[in-house]
């Protein structure tokens, strides 16, 4: 951990200094220095820790293995890596510098997990909404769907213009399951419910999410929900006197009187667990994907709707944690009209389809 | 598309062009005197830090506005010091300007993150402003966006019709004639790259006072860099400058707008469009007979040692 920081802060100065461009590292300096027994875990995340959104979550995890296992484990992070080339060289590092498991967090980390996972194969690398493994890279997921197909039941309730707003990142299996569980949720309650959808092509850009947001309401939309991770798109609702959910995180304190409920990721069982297990050496490169049952995808208390709704959406939930309601159960007709019935997990994981009922076209 | 939805995304053009608008023109300017700066991302953050800070606990976004002034210009002092009195390498520094940016910012507005934040408020002119489509077009800005207008008349005006503009291109074209004329090329440089920091600040501390109210880590997202380069499709020269900003934002939201009709367009070519559209537009306007003068500053990024 000294060695790491000495390093890290020399480098910010040589970068600031005289230029050099180099991936902003930031290393926890929690704790005191650490006996070598301690296991050295990392984790590599796509935005800031500060958005308040999806890597933010990852984090708020990584604080909880410290908390619950600080004795025994050494925690540092590098936050604002951009998938691609650089996701590489800042995994590779983590590795030289000695973790023994490294998490991951978003997709397009996948192909530079892989690659420094080849070069270290005594270290254990856990790679998060990926479905590519090897002997020391596990998957881990949460099923986002299941808490979309409860708030779309919600939207489709509350909508007066039949006409939901969704402002989306990138078409990827992950967002086009969420849109399709969220429009069958929609659709369970309310036949004639319509969703506009606009790509930002990017996980994090306030000013745009906001811009699509206002687009969408100018549109007719009543109703906003979002596969973006900052809270811009919720205030605007709030602004302009309509309701929205969360993504990611707890936003209500940006938009109390917008925000009907959030869909929470919280990783931290699923850490302490991963980080236990590579303690005792039960370590195994698994795919894991919890849902709701396991509480990695949490709905924060419902509010600003009438206790109806409220009460439904609860019924919703808690079959969908007893098992009993599979969002992608039964048979589900795409928009091209073909039906498929039941849906497995390799199917949800590779969605690349919208179900019926959903104007927009799909980007391939 | 009806009146209501026309107006919505008319509205989302000025919101999205005007932060684009303000830090490009800023940087003209220190470009006009020669100097390059690739720092706007950098002070675009920390005026939108800034910014949200000074209006959050004063509760005054006009004081934010000044505070997000002052913090772009205050991070343009080493830039300063740097590149004109050091003579250090331009790119170089403005490059680390904007790590450095990123970096303090997130270090600043750690505390601030997840505060709601205090909103410029619109223009209320009893009478215009209630004018069914055109009053709030028109009449219901916010201040900001009167003022990066105002500001492009002022240093068009300034740049091309003033004796001081006289001076400020005399320093970018040939500093060396300029110091031989006997005008102080550092000092009109401090000047102009302090006019830079100042309105880079202002287009940030115009994304947490009026666009997004908020403030998040990096929030600028890459803004800084497209009004670098739209600097240099306007061929330097402001009025292109007000078109390309706001043809960016026009084609950013009118993507937005087809997509939310449900036409089925590539959202990926949708989302190109801006940068296509506005350069294709500027090589267009400046390759027109007649306005097709050399415009770029000849001693752009060039260091200047007086010799004694």
């Amino acid at each position: 951990m000294k060695k790491w920081s000495a390093l890290t802060r020399r480098d910010a100065m040589a970068s600031a200094l005289a230029g050099s461009v180099a991936l902003a590292l930031s290393a926890s300096l929690a704790g005191p220095a650490a006996a070598a027994d301690k296991l050295k875990a990392a984790w590599v995340y796509v935005g800031p820790v500060g958005d308040f959104g999806y890597s933010y979550q990852h984090d708020q995890g990584r604080i909880a293995v410290e908390k619950a296992l600080g004795d025994k484990v050494q925690t540092t992070f590098v936050e604002n890596v951009p998938e691609g080339p650089d996701a590489e060289r800042a995994i590779e590092r983590l590795a030289r510098d000695g973790n023994k498991l490294i998490f991951t967090t978003s997709f397009g980390f996948m192909d530079p997990t892989l690659k420094v996972a080849k070069k270290f194969p005594d270290v254990k690398f856990e790679h998060a909404t990926g479905y590519k493994r090897a002997d020391n890279v596990a998957t881990f997921s949460a099923r986002f769907y299941e808490g979309r197909y409860v708030i779309g039941q919600i939207a489709g309730k509350m909508t007066k213009s039949n006409t939901i707003g969704y402002i989306v990142s990138f078409p990827i299996p992950e967002v086009v399951s969420g849109i399709n569980a969220f429009m069958l949720g929609a659709q369970s309650v309310n036949p004639n419910v319509k969703v506009k959808i606009i790509w930002v092509n990017s996980w994090y850009d306030p000013g745009k999410e906001a811009d699509a947001a206002k687009v969408l309401i100018g549109q007719g939309a009543d109703i906003l929900t979002q596969h973006t991770d900052s809270t811009a798109a919720l205030q605007v609702a709030q602004e302009k006197g309509i309701l929205g959910f969360g993504q990611s995180s707890d936003m209500d304190k940006f938009a109390p009187k917008a925000q009907i409920t959030s869909i929470v990721d919280d990783w931290s069982h699923y850490y302490i667990g991963r980080v236990k297990a590579a303690l005792d050496g039960s370590w195994k490169a698994i795919d894991t994907w919890d849902g709701m049952k396991q509480e990695a995808v949490v709905l924060p208390p419902i509010k600003n709707v009438p206790a109806d709704v409220k009460a439904m959406a609860e019924k919703t939930a808690a079959a969908i944690k007893a098992g009993t309601l599979k969002p992608f159960g039964g048979t589900i007709t795409k928009q091209d009209g073909s039906t498929v019935k039941d849906l497995d997990d390799g199917a949800i994981l590779s969605m690349n389809w919208y179900i019926k009922g959903i104007d927009d076209k799909l980007p391939q | 598309m009806d009146q209501s939805a026309l107006l919505a995304v008319l509205l989302t053009i000025v919101t999205a062009s005007t932060p684009l608008l303000l830090a490009a023109l800023g940087e003209l300017v220190t470009e006009r005197a020669g100097v390059l700066n690739l720092g706007v991302e950098g002070m675009m953050v920390m005026g939108a830090v800034a910014g949200f800070a000074a209006a959050l606990t004063t509760g005054s976004p006009h004081l934010g506005i000044l505070a997000a002034a002052a913090a772009g210009a205050l991070l343009a002092v080493p830039f300063g010091v740097l590149t004109l009195n050091l003579v250090a390498n331009q790119v170089a520094t403005g490059l680390a300007l904007t790590l450095l940016g990123l970096g303090l910012s997130g270090l600043i507005g750690e505390r601030f993150v997840g505060q709601p934040g205090v909103r410029l408020q619109k223009l209320q002119i009893p009478g215009l402003t209630d004018i069914p489509f055109v009053g709030p077009l028109l009449f219901g800005q916010d201040i900001l966006v009167y003022l990066s207008i105002v500001l492009a008349v002022v240093v068009s005006w300034v740049v091309f019709r003033s004796r001081t503009g006289l001076i400020l291109r005399a320093v970018g074209d040939n500093h060396a004639s300029a110091h031989a004329l006997g005008y102080s090329v550092i000092r009109v440089r401090w000047a102009a790259v302090l006019f830079g920091g100042a309105l880079s600040g202002l287009g940030g501390g115009y994304l947490s006072l009026a666009y997004t109210p908020q403030w998040i880590e990096n929030m600028t997202a890459g803004r800084g860099w497209i009004a670098l380069a739209l600097v240099v499709f306007s061929s330097w020269l402001p009025s292109r400058l007000v078109i390309g900003a706001y043809l960016f934002g026009a084609v950013t939201i009118l993507g937005f707008f087809v997509q939310g009709l449900g036409v089925g367009v590539p959202a990926q070519l949708l989302s190109s469009l801006p940068y296509i559209v506005t350069i294709a537009a500027l090589v267009v306007i400046s390759t027109r007979r007649g306005r097709a003068r050399a415009d770029t500053p000849a001693c752009l990024g060039q260091p200047f040692v007086p010799d004694r």
